[in-house]
């Protein structure tokens, strides 16, 4: 059963239009069926665990509220990765301590049991019904694109908040491409910081943050990075350009986001994966390896 | 001027702000793990390891006055690579929480920006990055910072000129004020 | 009524810088049964002992009590003590007002009201011992090592010189060990190979040593003096009696596979010897990688080549069970896996991150490269050379919370043989604490750094590759700076644990291990090199990670604990053990299970039962084997065991003494 309630976040609404077409389209193709969470808020981010611990737990927690009022009974499945973290913040608490869950109660004015459970994206892709359903809809390859899987900091750690996942070495979303055909390669950036939560206000200490991804990504050939966070893609694919001027790189890899990839292999068109929205070009390295793998 | 660490009065007080993001001072070694891996030393004026070191002392006027507990990420790579486990990202969110109680904050484009992100989920209910961008341009003095994007985000509907509000605005903003009542106890 | 000497120790301030000595001496001359109580400063010293014995002649006491330290410490003192005055020496008992009172108490009063407390429970304890007297039993003059390393090597050669005959268990296919593994040691740098080779050799030879190679312990029975132990000799192929170790057969051998002994960094063939110096210098076959026998049946070749037709296919190995009066246990260490560990260092992913034992064989003349320090990745000769210490070590994240002890040494040494190797290279050794407890250690550790050797004082908290370079992250902490190292191979120094299958032997022996499964020693001062089984001692790393010297006065040290055994023609067994009454038991058996030593058996035994004869099943409880720890007599359910010294009636005294 594929469904989920659904916590869509700010950027999703907003830069992360990439994203969040090709989620539906992916997801209406495999008959995956999101509720969003009605009149949901932001989740806080950085900012609100920078300036307190109940603002931190108390955001996210209106939003699972919310979902469980709704009855549905279903995990909640969320694409960004920053949301996903405070969220995964929050139910942990809840379950953690029984005074602490009913402080948040009390905050938020509402009763919240922390019975569902928050999946990212990445984790709803790489169970087998999910995957087995994207198989089945695989009509283009991308063989021959190299991709270099970017997971991020937030999907992995800290470890007894996500549960699972490596946080060195996760292998899940270069499963999940491998679907696609493509070739995911070996390196040793996948869940270091891109340093998204400082791009505004220390832009000059976080841009060396993707400098170096991209640059251990070419080093190890990739030629495109893929990514499970409205975050960090925006934060690569829009700096891109600006790293190669100011540092004189030539890195020319384009960042998509890992459910833009499914879709252009179940058919979807330039606009509806929106490959066109990219800041870096990114139509071209995906309909040249189309091409070639004779699609 | 020489410290004398036999006659220094935050003793006590260092350990407890530890204590409140879970952190045994003791248990660091000062390997520096922590600054070998993060991602932002290069930025930082004293190491991630460092901030430990001074709690350690019990030197906690250097530590809320520095510009690294603003400057972390928050990524986890310290805590998660740690031989001794010391969760030196929630050490620098307990200290962020202090340094705001005593109203200090060495990097000040990262309080206006965390200021006027939290202003605009008081108001809207969520985040419009539109907003945000002008109000954080404007307060910070960096008025051209990420225009050149601009255009191109108007023209891929990356940002649109209506705001997506929550409906229940006043919700939002009762619990932001019980939270930060609870947060500022 | 009994006559009660009670002895109030102050042990200089220890006792007496708590506890109002006098007080308790007064309180325990009221205690029924306490025919003369008295203090002195130092019991234990040689006039205490005098004041002791003198009381006893004095008051015709017939039984004692001494107030203080642990019995631990000194109940063996005073019983010896006994053993010249007409008193049974168990008939004393030791009230603990040391270790459990006044060391552990800063009230002054309420620890002289506890230290009587416990001064009256001894005395009500002691009105109800029995003179006890240690049983004899033979002594199987023939030792067994377990494990052919270099302690083993020096423990059965130390029992053999001593005239007595020593059996040498090694799984491996050679003795040797770890030692023989490595290039040279520190701080002498004397080769490896050429000071554990000669030691190999002479145990092969030696009249009084029996060296089983590729052999395991299946299972032991029986008590300090008289063990029986089943030895699995596994499957060689080759018949060593008729064999030669002429080496045809391995030179012809078509089949490769890693080679273990070169830490995978060349092949071996299936038919090998997994080294030219192998002691016994004689083949066997891989069976699990071998064509013939595990694979589709062809091939054969060794068996064709054989100009003596010393191989057999068929060969199933056989269980050789022997008799033994004592065990060493030298089973060594392994290395941790830190590839499952430290994905932050690649997890296994790079071909030029290796560890220490990997280095000693690029680095050894005998090694895969011989002795050329050449990359795996490439063959290339590295120039940049990053050393990591403490990998898996002082790590309770993601390895062992110990120091691994050796690695400070021999990482100072790999420097050392880089910088005279390859004089245009460069060494960076990342350390968190430079450890050189050694003579001469401290001087080889300048003598690096004079050699070139850069120490970063920080942990890597990364490496990752870009292009040929391995780029290693750290701090160096001294500076406060971070700081990387673009290397072309890297060394990682990792944790020693114990070998893998050491918890099925320390099971097999009934001894102890600790939380990281070392063997545990009896105390970790004063009997170091014995288990808490009589008659199995330990050498070597098998106890704790540790350096060649430590190791090999650990061999001596556990022959000696053997040759003194050895020495004695019956040997006398502590009367501290449980006996059963045959009239209470009930055969339940449920005392059998509860036994650490495997000490209970059940035997059949006549009984008259209204007049009739009949047979009985009843537990019984073997006195070499019986340790004394009394497990059964809390698990009987007839109260059919007593452990002697510690009686039912004892605990109950001591209770009612405190408690009514």
């Amino acid at each position: 059963m594929m469904k989920y309630s659904y916590f869509p976040g700010c950027s999703l609404d907003a830069t992360a239009v990439t994203y969040k077409r090709s989620i539906s389209f992916v997801a209406e193709k495999i008959g995956m069926e999101l509720n969003e969470i009605p009149d949901w808020n932001c989740c806080g981010a950085t900012c609100a665990h920078s300036r307190g611990k109940w603002l931190a737990l108390a955001l996210p927690a209106r939003n699972l509220a919310l979902a469980e009022r709704e009855g549905l009974g279903l995990d909640i499945a969320v694409p960004c990765a920053s949301c996903y973290s405070r969220m995964k913040h929050t139910v942990h608490a809840a379950r953690k301590d029984e005074a602490d869950r009913k402080k948040i109660e009390e905050i938020i004015e509402m009763p919240y049991l922390a019975k569902s459970d928050v999946l990212s994206f990445l984790e709803i892709f790489a169970l087998p019904e999910v995957m087995k359903a994207c198989k089945e809809k695989m009509e283009r390859s991308l063989a021959s694109l190299n991709v270099a899987c970017y997971y991020g900091c937030l999907t992995a750690r800290p470890r007894e908040i996500t549960g699972g996942i490596s946080t060195e070495n996760p292998m899940e979303m270069d499963d999940i491409i491998a679907l696609t055909g493509a070739k995911p390669i070996e390196w040793d950036f996948k869940t270091e910081c891109c340093g998204a939560s400082h791009q505004v206000d220390a832009p000059e200490a976080a841009l060396p943050l993707i400098e170096r991804i991209f640059r251990n990504a070419k080093a190890n050939g990739a030629t495109a990075i893929v990514t499970a966070c409205p975050l960090c893609n925006l934060n690569l694919d829009m700096r891109e350009e600006e790293i190669n001027k100011k540092s004189g790189t030539a890195f020319d890899i384009p960042v998509y986001q890992f459910t833009q990839l499914l879709a252009v292999c179940m058919g979807a068109t330039a606009n509806e994966a929106g490959l066109h929205k990219h800041f870096y070009p990114a139509y071209d390295r995906i309909n040249d390896t189309l091409r070639r793998a004779g699609a | 001027m020489e410290k004398v660490l036999s006659k220094d009065e935050n003793k006590a007080l260092a350990p407890k702000i530890a204590e409140q993001s879970g952190v045994k001072l003791h248990e660091c070694y000062q390997c520096g793990k922590c600054t070998a891996g993060c991602p932002m030393a290069h930025a930082m004026d004293i190491m991630p390891r460092q901030i430990v070191r001074y709690m350690q002392l019990g030197m906690l006027e250097e530590v809320l006055e520095c510009k690294s507990i603003w400057l972390c990420a928050a990524c986890g790579t310290c805590y998660d690579r740690c031989p001794h486990r010391v969760d030196l990202t929630a050490l620098i969110e307990a200290l962020r929480h202090e340094a705001k109680h005593h109203k200090i904050c060495a990097v000040r484009e990262v309080d206006i920006f965390t200021e006027t992100f939290l202003g605009n989920i008081k108001v809207f209910g969520k985040s419009q990055e539109v907003i945000l961008a002008g109000v954080y341009n404007t307060l910070s003095g960096n008025l051209l910072q990420n225009m050149n994007n601009v255009p191109h985000m108007l023209r891929h509907e990356m940002v649109k000129p209506e705001i997506h509000g929550v409906k229940d605005k006043e919700g939002v903003r009762r619990l932001m004020k019980a939270a930060l009542e609870e947060d500022d106890k | 009524m009994a006559r009660i000497g009670v002895f109030i120790c102050h042990c200089g301030t220890n006792i007496a810088g708590v506890v109002d000595v006098d007080e308790v001496v007064k309180a325990a001359g009221k205690f029924p049964g306490v025919a003369y109580a008295t203090e002195y400063k130092y019991l234990c010293s040689e006039p205490g002992q005098q004041t002791i014995k003198a009381a006893i002649e004095e008051h015709n006491l017939d039984r004692i009590v001494i107030g203080s330290c642990s019995p631990r410490m000194h109940e063996v003192t005073f019983r010896k003590m006994l053993m010249s005055t007409k008193i049974n020496p168990y008939m004393l008992e030791v009230a603990n007002i040391r270790e459990q009172c006044s060391w552990v108490h800063t009230d002054k009063e309420k620890a002289t009201e506890k230290a009587i407390d416990l001064t009256r429970m001894a005395v009500a304890k002691v009105c109800k011992s029995k003179p006890l007297f240690p049983d004899s039993i033979g002594v199987t003059k023939r030792a067994l090592v377990i494990g052919g390393g270099i302690a083993g090597i020096q423990a059965a050669l130390d029992i053999a010189d001593a005239g007595y005959a020593v059996d040498i268990v090694e799984k491996e296919a050679s003795i040797g060990g770890h030692m023989v593994m490595l290039d040279k040691t520190f701080p002498t740098l004397d080769c490896s190979a050429c000071i554990s080779t000669p030691k190999m050799v002479e145990a092969g030879a030696h009249p009084n040593v029996t060296l089983r190679a590729y052999c395991e312990v299946e299972s032991v029975k029986g008590y300090v003096g008289n063990f029986e132990v089943d030895i699995r000799q596994k499957a060689k192929y080759v018949d060593h009696d008729t064999c030669t170790g002429c080496g045809a057969c391995e030179v012809k051998c078509p089949i490769k596979v890693s080679s273990a002994f070169n830490q995978g960094m060349c092949d071996r063939t299936v038919m090998y010897k997994p080294f030219p110096q192998a002691v016994p210098s004689k083949p066997v076959i891989d069976a699990l990688n071998c064509r013939k026998i595990s694979g589709d049946g062809k091939c054969g070749v060794c068996a064709a080549v054989c100009p003596l037709k010393a191989v057999n296919f068929e060969d199933k190995g056989e269980i050789i069970t022997e008799k033994y009066g004592a065990i060493i246990v030298a089973t060594g260490y392994e290395l941790i896996k830190w590839q499952d560990i430290y994905p932050e260092y690649g997890g296994g992913r790079f071909e030029d991150v290796i560890t220490g034992i990997q280095f000693e064989r690029l680095v050894n003349a005998s090694g895969p490269t011989e002795g050329h320090i050449r990359r795996p990745s490439d063959g290339a000769e590295p120039k940049d050379i990053a050393i990591i210490k403490c990998v898996g070590s002082r790590d309770i994240n993601k390895g062992k919370a110990y120091c691994s002890r050796a690695c400070c040494m021999y990482s100072a040494k790999h420097a050392h043989q880089i910088l005279e190797k390859i004089p245009d290279g460069s060494v960076h050794i990342f350390y968190m604490d430079v450890r050189t407890p050694g003579k001469g250690y401290e001087e080889f550790y300048d003598r690096t750094r004079e050699d070139g050797a850069n120490y970063i004082r920080g942990r890597v908290s990364k490496i990752f590759k870009e292009g040929n370079k391995l780029i290693c992250k750290g701090e160096d902490t001294l500076l406060g700076k971070p700081v990387s190292v673009e290397a072309d191979m890297v060394i990682l120094e990792t944790a020693m644990v114990p070998a893998t299958d050491i918890s099925k032997l320390t099971g097999i022996l009934s001894i102890g291990s600790d939380t990281d499964g070392w063997v545990q020693e009896a105390h970790p001062k004063l009997r170091p090199v014995e288990t808490q089984t009589a008659g199995i001692f330990l050498a070597g790393t098998c106890q704790g990670p540790k350096d060649i010297p430590d190791t090999v006065a650990q061999g001596s040290a556990a022959a000696v604990k053997v040759c003194s055994l050895f020495s004695k023609v019956q040997m006398e067994t502590s009367p501290i053990i449980s006996a059963v009454d045959r009239e209470k038991c009930s055969g339940c058996e449920m005392c059998i299970p509860c036994c650490p030593y495997k000490a209970i058996t059940v035997i059949e035994i006549d009984m008259h039962e209204h007049g009739k004869k009949v047979k009985m099943n009843v537990s019984d409880v073997n006195s070499g084997l019986c340790q004394g720890c009394g497990a059964c007599a809390g698990a009987c359910r007839s109260g059919a065991i007593d452990l002697k010294g510690y009686t039912n009636d004892q605990i109950l005294m001591e209770v009612d003494a405190l408690c009514l």
